[in-house]
């Protein structure tokens, strides 16, 4: 049977998958790709006619990015620095038309290794909201991310927001993504990076590395060494030992797994420097 | 099922539409196929390539990604909409800068373009660059796309002569989205064609019930097996070699090779449950490394050790030459398959005119095709009619057959009219490759700098079947001295078999790789000798008056004069790169002959006027985006002395022009040119004998009126009292061009071209030695063109030839299975291209039109390893595999700092 649904409300999209299970479709920059057919196959329910579904809002604990909300929406937000690092990804994203068109909630539930939102959100301490008929709940999204093309979605469930708690909002922030081309490029690797410095001290650091895993890593390790150095030390306490432990690349077309290694260890450290506040004595 | 499909209402360029549609198509089905609007063109449907870029309420977006319930209730905005009675200011821009060269990318370059300017109407190159990565060309190189879309100054051409920067004449409908290419064809009622394919390199296959089968998709379908081949199922662009069969037969020798077509109503072909169908593979251990082809068992069965051809050219006593020398260096360079990744899968249709079948598809080569696609259909070639499409892109892989016999074979076997396109991974699976080569060599100079000798021995994996293998394994020892005097020189080169794709045709036929080679030692040679790497090559570049090692004098040898145009910016680009840390800058040389290599490969071109005045170009020279359709008639306007955009070109249907051989070997300026420049100047001889005026009599054709005018006055030449020939022409003439060449001896001496062309390029570049990232700053690129027919187009073949040897450098390497898509297999973006000067060198060749010469491969052949010499003079690091991704730059990088 092929039936496309395009509901207007959650609550008839949530009683439509509580019936059968469908592909959930909003930007379907993932899915067609993933077929030559000349149309999305099986039953389809697509959420981009849901309004509530798209957009950015502050709440009461943060900031809530529906499912639905494209690249270019997040480009366009007036967001905190400690976004900047999401909204730089976002750039990254495929190429304009991509980003006109692929959501937020569509590239953490495609959860590949190289998705582009991810380490942004891992290191912003994003959650996820996942709607069912049955209610809502809430997880962090490294416990979401399952592994790759895995997530923690069960029957009858969909993503519905990220949320970003108001102490991840602190700082600023920085994105690095290598390739080997310019624009519309899968990541070899990708680092994603968020200082708050207080009087020239780190008060917190989140670090996350992308491509270079099954599924993006936070860098704790390192976190910890970094929370109460001073900022002009940030690039310099990036040492292979901080970064490798928590990485388990592969060797693919792109690159060998030695060097995404090194090329992860690289990145943290350019990025980190990216963010010394200026008159901060290196 | 049964249930009426509800209409969806569309809103495109204004025009509302109601239609039966599934929601979940791909918009881009919408509108190529329902709606008819096929200016959007599809190269990917995956949204790698942004060729369908559409506006949906002004953003850009891909169509192929988007399901047209998405698309509903909103407004929409394609190509179709951008011009009303004239194009708009953007599309005048792309056609005066030549931004359009093949015109597949062109609608969503335009669409893309078209948003930015609307949300910044003055962009800087960078802001252009970022609106514009989502959409890859293969053609230009994007630079003359870029300077369009910033509105830089357009050349101005003063008239159409030769000389003159002309824009395209057949360029209008490539910017204006109403060429028609491949997929654009699609007859009344044309049955749908899909082949099924082998998923294995090597196997065996047997058919179940493939009628049960169809029973069970609910009828509507048609198989065609090797058993409905009703001729000899063998082809091959070289006709001795000819060895692959258009569906196999009882075994597969490569992934992607087609077993069997299934036919029927696009959406009974659509909704056939393929991974279903009833064939049983009986894979077998592949042969995928050609280093292990020669004790392997053959794949075919007449070649032992799987040597499909070896080619040697063989002067003096290269090894004494080479012990004697005060300098050797020596080293071994692995390339591998690289991709045409034209923007246009291969595509076409065919129907049948009474007796006559007619295909309509995109080629490099309509005569080839006509008689290769009769020969596996059992009919004379008089009964197949090849009208080409508009190729969007072909730099060598439309020279092979692809879609022709399989549609062919479905129009005659059913009597209906058949359709097929190749999906991208498809394209990318059964077309052919370049040639990875594994090349070793060694050269020597004498303690004064100059080259004593040269030893080249290259492997080349030709895959699984003939293909252009034997081009390359004479191509090869013919060029691999590079424009250099080698008096002492041992060159081989093998083609051998292994499971791998088919390896023919790419810009350069294996030159491009030899010189990877040659010109990396040329650098080892100059460091060791103490002399600068430019000064190193003028001093070893060939002379006019010198011979080849192949014993051939050359005349018109315009090398020393490239490299000489290159020093004021070497010098200047050495003190740069000396001044910054990371900064390196490289040059390297090309030679190569245009045409076949010691066989016939003539052209003939017709001319004609009519009774009505109307002046006619049979223009025989594919146009694959190059601009033979231009030049080709510049020429013979030039020599007719009337203006080229007088004429109206009559393409290469193969039912009413004569042959002018193939789009290929950088043969079509020089040798169909010359046929040309002939024909014209044939024709106004007998113009001028007619009106009885003198050799300088100006010529005019307006309203109908032929008139030649001398010192003595104006003739009048009564075109309607005249008697038409048979081809309806009342003045014509028609003239065939052959390049003198001589076959080669069991040495490789003779002469295997008539006409050459030189060039060198120099590369800066920047390298992040942590990463192994290379930055190309900048490409200079001095080419001897003999004489520049059309410096608009001219500049465009090197900027494009230029973007492909970027891509062959950095980043493009085919692996069967894995980069059968344009996001696994990278090509150049916008944002991965330098500044690129072109300098224009003209030493007129004797035997050139007007003396010119070819340029298409030409300008690929010098940038990799420009490339490559300036990665090593910026850290040190020596690239022996290509392409240098930043994983192998980084190691090389350590293997450098590593070394005493």
């Amino acid at each position: 049977m092929v039936a496309y649904y395009r509901p207007g409300r959650l609550s008839e999209a949530l009683a439509m998958l509580a019936d059968a299970p469908m592909t959930v479709a909003a930007g379907c920059t993932d899915l067609f790709p993933a077929t030559e057919r000349r149309a999305l196959s099986g039953t389809v329910l697509d959420l981009t006619a849901i309004a509530g579904l798209r957009g950015i809002a502050a709440t009461a604990d943060g900031l809530r990015i529906g499912a639905c909300t494209t690249w270019t929406d997040l480009l366009a937000a007036d967001l905190p620095p400690a976004f900047d690092m999401l909204k730089q990804a976002a750039a990254e994203v495929g190429s304009v038309q991509i980003q006109n068109a692929g959501t937020v909630g569509g590239n953490l539930c495609n959860a590949s290794p190289a998705a582009d939102g991810v380490p942004c959100l891992l290191a912003l301490d994003a959650e996820v909201e996942l709607a069912s008929a049955a209610g809502h709940r809430r997880m962090p999204l490294a416990g979401f991310l399952t592994g790759p093309r895995r997530t923690a979605l069960t029957g009858g469930e969909l993503l519905s927001a990220v949320h970003v708690p108001r102490a991840a909002m602190q700082g600023d922030s920085r994105f690095l993504k290598l390739g080997a081309r310019r624009y519309l490029v899968i990541s070899i690797a990708m680092v994603a990076a968020r200082l708050s410095v207080d009087s020239g001290r780190i008060a917190e650091a989140a670090v996350a590395v992308g491509a270079c895993s099954a599924v993006a890593r936070r860098l704790p390790a390192l976190e910890a060494v970094l929370r109460g150095a001073p900022a002009a030390d940030a690039p310099r306490l990036v040492r292979p030992d901080l970064v490798a432990p928590a990485l388990a690349p592969i060797s693919d077309v792109r690159a060998d797994a030695a060097y995404r290694h090194e090329a992860a260890a690289v990145l943290v450290r350019r990025a980190l420097a990216g963010l010394i506040p200026a008159g901060v004595p290196a | 099922m049964n249930r009426p499909v509800d209409l969806l209402r569309l809103t495109v360029n204004g025009r509302d539409h109601a239609l039966p549609v599934a929601p979940g198509r791909r918009l881009s089905e919408v509108l190529r196929e329902d709606l008819g609007l096929r200016g959007t063109k599809v190269g990917c449907d995956a949204g790698d390539c942004g060729a369908c870029t559409v506006l949906l309420d002004g953003a850009p977006v891909c169509a192929c990604l988007t399901p047209v319930a998405q698309a509903a209730g909103r407004s929409l905005t394609t190509i179709e909409g951008l011009s009303g009675n004239k194009l708009s200011p953007l599309q005048q821009a792309f056609h005066a800068h030549g931004a359009a060269q093949c015109g597949i990318c062109t609608p969503g370059m335009l669409m893309a373009a078209t948003a930015l300017l609307r949300a910044s109407p003055h962009p800087t190159r960078a802001e252009a660059e970022a609106a514009l990565g989502g959409v890859l060309c293969r053609c230009t190189g994007y630079g003359s796309i870029i300077d369009a879309v910033v509105g830089a100054p357009a050349p101005i051409a003063a008239g159409s002569g030769v000389g003159q920067p002309v824009a395209r004449l057949d360029g209008i409908p490539k910017v204006a989205g109403t060429e028609v290419f491949g997929a654009d064809v699609a007859p009344d009622d044309a049955l749908s064609v899909r082949a099924i394919r082998s998923p294995h390199a090597a196997a065996g296959f047997a058919f179940g019930d493939i009628d049960g089968w169809i029973a069970r998709q609910g009828g509507g379908l048609q198989v065609f097996t090797a058993a409905d081949i009703p001729g000899e199922n063998r082809f091959g662009v070289i006709p001795d070699c000819a060895d692959q069969p258009a569906l196999a037969e009882t075994a597969v020798r490569f992934r992607g090779e087609a077993v069997a077509l299934l036919a029927g109503a696009a959406d009974r072909v659509e909704a056939a449950a393929l991974g279903d169908f009833p064939v049983t593979w009986s894979p077998v251990p592949a042969l995928v490394d050609a280093r292990l082809a020669p004790g392997a068992p053959p794949l075919h069965a007449h070649r032992p050790g799987n040597l499909l051809i070896a080619g040697r050219v063989r002067t003096g006593d290269a090894e004494a030459a080479l012990a004697a020398s005060a300098h050797v260096a020596e080293a071994e360079v692995e390339t591998g398959f690289v991709e045409h990744a034209y923007i246009e899968p291969e595509a076409g249709a065919a129907w049948l005119e009474g007796e006559t079948l007619v295909i309509r598809a995109c080629t490099q080569a309509p005569v080839l095709d006509r008689d290769s696609t009769a020969r596996v259909l059992g009919l004379p070639p008089d009964r197949v009619r090849i009208i080409p499409t508009a190729a969007g892109g072909g730099f060598g892989a439309k020279l092979d057959l692809s879609v022709q016999p399989l549609v062919g074979l479905v129009a005659l076997k059913t009597g209906r009219p058949a359709r097929m396109v190749f999906t991208r991974s498809e394209s990318m699976a059964a077309s052919t490759k370049r040639h990875p080569g594994r090349m070793r060599g060694r050269i020597g100079i004498d303690a004064a700098g100059r080259v004593t000798g040269m030893t080249f021995d290259g492997d080349f994996d030709t895959g699984a079947y003939a293909s252009w293998g034997p081009t390359v394994a004479v191509r090869v020892p013919v060029h691999a001295s590079g424009p250099y005097r080698t008096p002492a020189y041992r060159a081989e080169a093998r083609a051998l078999h292994t499971n791998n794709p088919v390896a023919g045709a790419f810009r350069g036929f294996g030159v491009p790789q030899a010189a990877v080679l040659q010109e990396t030692l040329y650098d080892d040679l100059a460091l060791s000798a103490g002399i600068d790497r430019l000064e190193f090559r003028l001093r070893n570049a060939l002379r006019d008056g010198d011979r080849s090692p192949c014993g051939q004098v050359l005349h018109g040898v315009g090398i020393a004069e490239c490299l000489e145009a290159l020093r004021p910016h070497w010098r200047r680009a050495l003190a740069e790169a000396g001044a910054a840390p990371h900064r390196g800058v490289g040059v390297a040389s090309c030679w190569y002959g245009c045409g076949n290599t010691g066989l016939p490969n003539p052209a003939t071109v017709r001319v004609g006027i009519t009774a009505d005045g109307r002046l006619r170009l049979h223009q025989g020279a594919t146009d694959i985006g190059q601009g033979a359709n231009t030049v080709v008639t510049q020429l013979c306007a030039e020599a007719l002395g009337l203006p080229a955009e007088r004429f109206e070109l009559i393409g290469p249907d193969t039912a009413l022009t004569p042959d002018c051989g193939k789009t290929s070997a950088s043969r079509q300026t020089y040798i169909t040119g010359k046929a040309a420049m002939l024909a014209g100047a044939a024709l106004r001889a007998r113009i001028l004998a007619l009106a009885n005026t003198g050799p300088d009599a100006r010529l005019s054709l307006d309203g109908g009126r032929l008139r030649a005018t001398d010192a003595r006055g104006g003739r009048e030449i009564a075109l309607r009292d005249l008697p038409a020939d048979a081809n309806g022409y009342v003045l014509g003439a028609e003239e065939r061009y052959d390049p003198p060449t001589g076959a080669l001896d069991a040495d490789g001496q003779g002469t295997p071209y008539a006409v050459y062309g030189y060039g060198a390029q120099m590369a800066e570049v920047a390298v992040d030695p942590e990463l192994g990232t290379v930055r190309v700053l900048k490409m200079t690129a001095a080419h001897d063109l003999g004489r520049v027919v059309n410096p608009l187009l001219a500049e465009g073949q090197v900027r494009g030839g230029i973007a492909q040897g970027l891509g062959m450098a950095l980043m493009e390497e085919y692996v069967p299975g894995v980069t059968e898509n344009l996001h696994d297999y990278l090509i150049p973006t916008t944002g991965d291209m330098p500044e690129i000067e072109a300098i224009f060198v003209e030493k007129p060749d004797p035997e050139g039109p007007m003396g010119a010469k070819g340029l298409g491969e030409h300008v690929l052949i010098p940038t990799a390893p420009a490339i490559l010499n300036a990665i090593r003079h910026a850290c040190g690091a020596r690239l022996t595999r290509l392409p240098a991704l930043p994983h192998r730059v980084r190691a090389a990088i350590r293997d450098a700092e590593g070394a005493p």
